[in-house]
C-alpha cells in the first residue's frame, strides 16, 4: 500500500534531486518536443517543458480537457512519456485510476517496477478552479501518490476565452465584457485555489513560473522526493486571450512576480514559504498596462478605483505573508 | 470437489462475480440498491480474500473515470453503480468505449428521477445503450455470477475490447436470495485467463498516447465505426464464449432466452427479473389454453438481430413489454425490436406495452389484459400501442394521495 500524504524521508533522497543554482544547470534534453497545435508564446506549455526535465521521460500526462488536448492530435504526440485524454471534470481520479492499477500490477507481478511511471495530470484552470475540483479534492484528500500540474491561464482559453473562476478582477473575456454596468470586465476576484488546497494539508504545493525556471526546477525536485499529492499551480501567460504580442510572455511572466501579483510560494505539509519576495514590488498598472484584457482600465480613461484596488490587494497580501 | 452452492442476493452474487474474475481494481462509490456490491467487495480486498485493490471514489464520474483510466493502464477492472450513478457518471461510458479497454459494471436498476423512486425500471441502462458498451441483462442471481464471468470472456477478446454493463434489476433481483452455484477458482481461471493487455497499457518502457484528439469527421467515423464493428463481431465471439461456458459449468445462456416458445402463437417480449413474472403469466395462458410463449431479452448490445426475427417471425401476435418509458414515443425496445421486424415479411402485429416503471408490479389480470389484446390484434382488431398498464387499485390509492395533495387526478 501507498501511504497516505505523508512526506517521504527526505534523507532517501538522491544527488541528482539536490537544489539547483543555475540555469546551467537545468539539463539539455527535451521531454516535451517542438511542434503542437497550441498557440505561440504558451507560458503554461514552457512550464510543463521545464517540468518535464525533471519528471523525465517514465511519465504519463492524464490530460483534462482543455487547451492542452490539442497537445496530442492522433497520430501525433509531443511527449516521450505516454499521454492519457480524460475529461474536463475527471482527470485526478483519471490519476488515481491509473496510479492504483500500476502500483497493484506491480505488486502482482503482473508489471516489472522498472516499469513504473508519475503520473502527473495536466488540466486547466477551468478545470482546475471549477469543474475539478471535487474530484482533485478527493484525489489530495485519499492521499494519491500523483502530480498536479495547473497551467492557469486564467480563463477557458481553449473555448475562446470566457470568465473561469481563476480570472482575476479587472479583467475583460469574452464572457465578462465591459459595458456601462461592467465597466471592470470581471467583478470577482480570482478563486484562492492554492488555500483551498493546503487546507487539504497536500505533501507538496507550490506555484511556479515560466521565467523562474531554476525556482520551477528546483521544486519539481523537492515534490519528487515526496510521496503523496504533488500539486503545481503555473501562472501562464497567453497571448491569446490577454491580448499581447507572443514575445512578450517572458515579460509579462516576469512583470507578475515583480508586482508581487503572482506570488512564488510553496507549502510542505501545509507550511507556506515564498521562494522569491520582490526586494521593491513595482506599481501593479506595470503588469496590467499593455494587456489588452486591461485596456479598458486605462483608455479612455484611467479607472482609478478599480487599479487602486488591484494595488490594494497585493499590498495586502504581501503585509500578510510578512 | 464440487461447486459451491449458496444462497445469496443478486447484489452478493454481482460481487461474487468480480471476486472470481480475479480482478486487480475495484473503484467504487455507494448508490441504493447497488451498495451490498461494493461493501462486500471492500469486506473481502481489506481482509486479503482478494487481492485486487479497492477504493471509494468521490462520485460516479470519478468512479467511471478511475475505472477506465485503470483499464487504459493495463488493469482487469470492476465497478457498478445504479440509476442517477450511470448518469452521473454518463460522460465516462463513451469515453471508455472509444478507449477500447473491457472493463465489466454492473448496473442494478431503479427508476430515474423526478419523482425520486428507489426501485427497478430500465431507463438507467437502456440511456447507455448507444455508448458503445456491451450490455447483458440477467433474471437470476446464478445468472448474474456468470454473466460478469461470461463478460471479461468477451469483454477482453482480441475482437471485441469492449466494455460491458451487465443488470440486474434493484430490489426485486439485488435484495432476493435464490441458490446459487459459484464455480471453482480453478475451474473460472481456466474460462478465464489473466488478462494480458496488448492494445491498452501505461508503462515505462512502452510509451502510448490514449485518447487522443482527432480532427476532423473522417478519422472520428473511422474510429466509431470500429465500435460498431467490434459489437457486430461479438455476436460471434459470444457464441464461443457461451459453449465454452456450458462445456465447462454445464450452463448454457444464449442470447436470447426462449421460453415455451416451440408452438407458441402468442409472445410476450420482455427483459430482466420481471420475465420471472411474464414466465409465470405464459404457464398461466397456457392452463387457459392459450399457446403463449415469451422471449427474454439478455444480450441487449450488440443486438441479436437473427435470434429475435427467428423467435418472432410466423407468430400469431407479439406483445414487448417494456420495463422503460421514452416519453413522447412509447417503448424503447419495442421500437429496436419493431425495426428489426420491419421488411423481415410475415406481417406479425406487434404492439408495445409499458409496465413496471419504477418497481410498479405487473398483476395477473394486467397479464391476462396484454394477451386479450395479442388476441384482438391477432384477428386484425386495432388496439391501444403503447398500452400503459396501470390498475384500478392503484388509480385509487394514487388518488387518495393526490387528494391529501389537494389535487385532482390528472387524465
Amino acid at each position: 500500500m501507498r501511504p497516505g500524504n505523508q512526506a517521504r524521508p527526505v534523507t532517501a533522497t538522491s544527488p541528482e534531486l539536490e537544489a539547483i543554482k543555475n540555469l546551467k544547470q537545468i539539463g539539455r534534453e527535451e521531454f516535451i518536443l517542438p511542434g503542437t497545435s497550441l498557440c505561440g508564446g504558451c507560458g503554461g506549455l514552457e512550464s510543463l517543458r521545464l517540468a518535464a526535465k525533471v519528471l523525465g521521460p517514465k511519465t504519463v500526462f492524464v490530460n483534462a480537457a482543455g487547451c492542452f488536448t490539442l497537445t496530442t492530435v492522433f497520430p501525433y504526440t509531443p511527449f516521450k512519456g505516454s499521454w492519457l485524454y480524460t475529461t474536463m471534470a475527471g482527470a485526478a481520479a483519471g490519476a488515481q485510476g491509473v496510479r492504483d492499477a500500476i502500483d497493484v500490477l506491480i505488486a502482482r507481478g503482473k508489471l516489472p517496477p522498472e516499469d513504473d511511471v508519475e503520473v502527473v495530470v495536466v488540466a486547466g484552470d477551468g478545470s482546475t478552479y471549477d469543474m475539478a475540483l471535487s474530484a482533485t479534492s478527493g484525489a489530495i484528500f485519499r492521499g494519491l501518490d500523483f502530480w498536479y500540474f495547473c497551467y492557469d491561464n486564467e480563463s477557458y482559453g481553449n473555448t475562446g476565452v470566457q470568465m473561469s473562476s481563476a480570472t482575476p478582477f479587472g479583467a475583460r473575456t469574452t464572457t465578462t465584457p465591459v459595458s456601462p454596468t461592467t465597466r471592470e470586465g470581471t467583478e470577482h476576484g480570482k478563486k484562492d485555489l492554492f488555500e483551498i488546497w493546503r487546507a487539504h494539508r497536500p505533501a507538496y504545493l507550490a506555484t511556479v513560473s515560466p521565467r523562474y525556471p531554476v525556482d520551477l526546477t528546483n521544486k519539481f525536485l523537492k515534490a519528487k522526493r515526496l510521496r503523496g499529492p504533488k500539486l503545481f499551480l503555473s501562472h501562464a501567460p497567453c497571448p491569446t486571450g490577454w491580448l499581447y504580442d507572443p514575445e512578450r510572455t517572458a515579460e509579462y511572466a516576469r512583470l507578475a512576480v515583480e508586482t508581487g501579483i503572482f506570488a512564488l510560494k510553496e507549502a510542505v505539509n501545509g507550511v507556506v514559504s515564498h521562494t522569491h519576495v520582490p526586494k521593491r514590488r513595482r506599481r501593479v498598472e506595470e503588469y496590467l498596462r499593455g494587456q489588452g484584457r486591461y485596456r479598458h482600465l486605462f483608455e479612455p480613461t484611467l479607472n482609478e478605483d478599480a487599479l487602486g484596488r488591484i494595488q490594494e490587494q497585493v499590498d495586502h497580501y504581501w503585509e500578510r505573508a510578512g | 470437489m464440487n461447486d459451491k452452492r449458496r444462497l445469496l442476493t443478486g447484489n452478493a452474487a454481482a460481487a461474487w462475480g468480480a471476486r472470481l474474475a480475479d480482478v486487480d481494481y475495484v473503484p467504487a462509490f455507494p448508490i441504493t440498491p447497488q451498495t451490498e456490491i461494493i461493501e462486500l467487495l471492500a469486506q473481502w480486498t481489506n481482509e486479503g480474500a482478494m487481492e485486487g485493490r479497492f477504493v471509494t471514489m468521490d462520485s460516479e464520474h470519478s468512479m467511471f473515470s478511475a475505472a477506465g483510466a485503470a483499464a487504459a493502464a493495463g488493469a482487469r477492472v470492476f465497478t457498478a453503480t445504479s440509476s442517477q450513478g450511470l448518469l452521473y457518471g454518463f460522460e465516462m461510458l463513451y469515453n471508455i468505449a472509444g478507449w477500447r479497454v473491457p472493463l465489466v459494471a454492473v448496473n442494478v436498476s431503479r427508476g430515474l428521477s423526478s419523482p425520486i423512486t428507489l426501485e427497478a425500471d430500465h431507463n438507467d441502462i437502456l440511456s447507455a445503450r448507444d455508448s458503445g458498451f456491451l450490455q447483458i441483462h440477467t433474471e437470476t442471481c446464478q445468472e448474474i455470477v456468470d454473466s460478469i464471468l461470461m463478460a471479461y470472456r468477451l469483454a477482453e477478446h482480441r475482437d471485441v475490447k469492449l466494455p460491458v454493463l451487465v443488470n440486474l434489476d434493484g430490489f426485486t433481483l439485488s435484495f432476493t436470495r435464490e441458490p446459487v452455484e459459484l464455480p471453482r477458482f480453478e475451474k473460472v481461471a481456466e474460462f478465464l485467463p489473466t488478462y494480458e493487455p496488448d492494445h491498452a497499457f501505461i508503462r515505462g518502457d512502452r510509451p502510448m498516447a490514449q485518447g487522443t484528439v482527432v480532427l476532423g469527421g473522417s478519422v472520428y467515423s473511422y474510429f466509431r465505426y470500429q465500435v460498431h464493428r467490434a459489437q457486430e463481431r461479438a455476436l460471434d465471439v459470444y457464441t464461443e464464449v457461451a459453449d465454452a461456458f456450458e462445456e465447462l459449468f454445464g450452463r448454457r445462456y444464449g442470447l436470447v432466452e426462449r421460453f415455451r416458445m416451440e408452438d407458441a402463437d402468442y409472445v410476450l417480449v420482455m427483459s430482466n427479473a420481471f420475465a420471472t413474472k411474464g414466465k409465470a403469466a405464459v404457464l398461466r395462458a397456457r392452463e387457459r389454453g392459450i399457446k403463449a410463449g415469451l422471449l427474454r431479452l439478455r444480450v441487449l448490445r450488440p443486438f441479436p438481430r437473427a435470434d429475435i426475427l427467428s423467435a418472432l417471425s410466423g407468430r400469431k401476435a407479439v406483445a414487448i413489454i417494456d420495463q422503460n418509458l421514452a416519453p413522447g414515443l412509447g417503448g424503447i425496445t419495442f421500437q429496436e425490436i419493431a425495426a428489426a421486424l420491419y421488411g423481415a415479411g410475415g406481417g406479425t402485429p406487434v404492439i408495445s406495452v409499458i409496465g413496471g416503471l419504477g418497481g410498479k408490479d405487473i398483476s395477473e389480470g394486467e397479464f391476462e389484459a396484454v394477451f386479450q389484446d395479442l388476441e384482438r390484434a391477432a384477428s386484425g382488431e386495432t388496439v391501444v400501442s403503447p398500452r400503459l398498464l396501470f390498475t384500478e387499485s392503484e388509480q385509487q390509492r394514487v388518488q387518495k394521495l393526490l387528494a391529501i395533495a389537494g389535487k385532482d387526478l390528472a387524465q
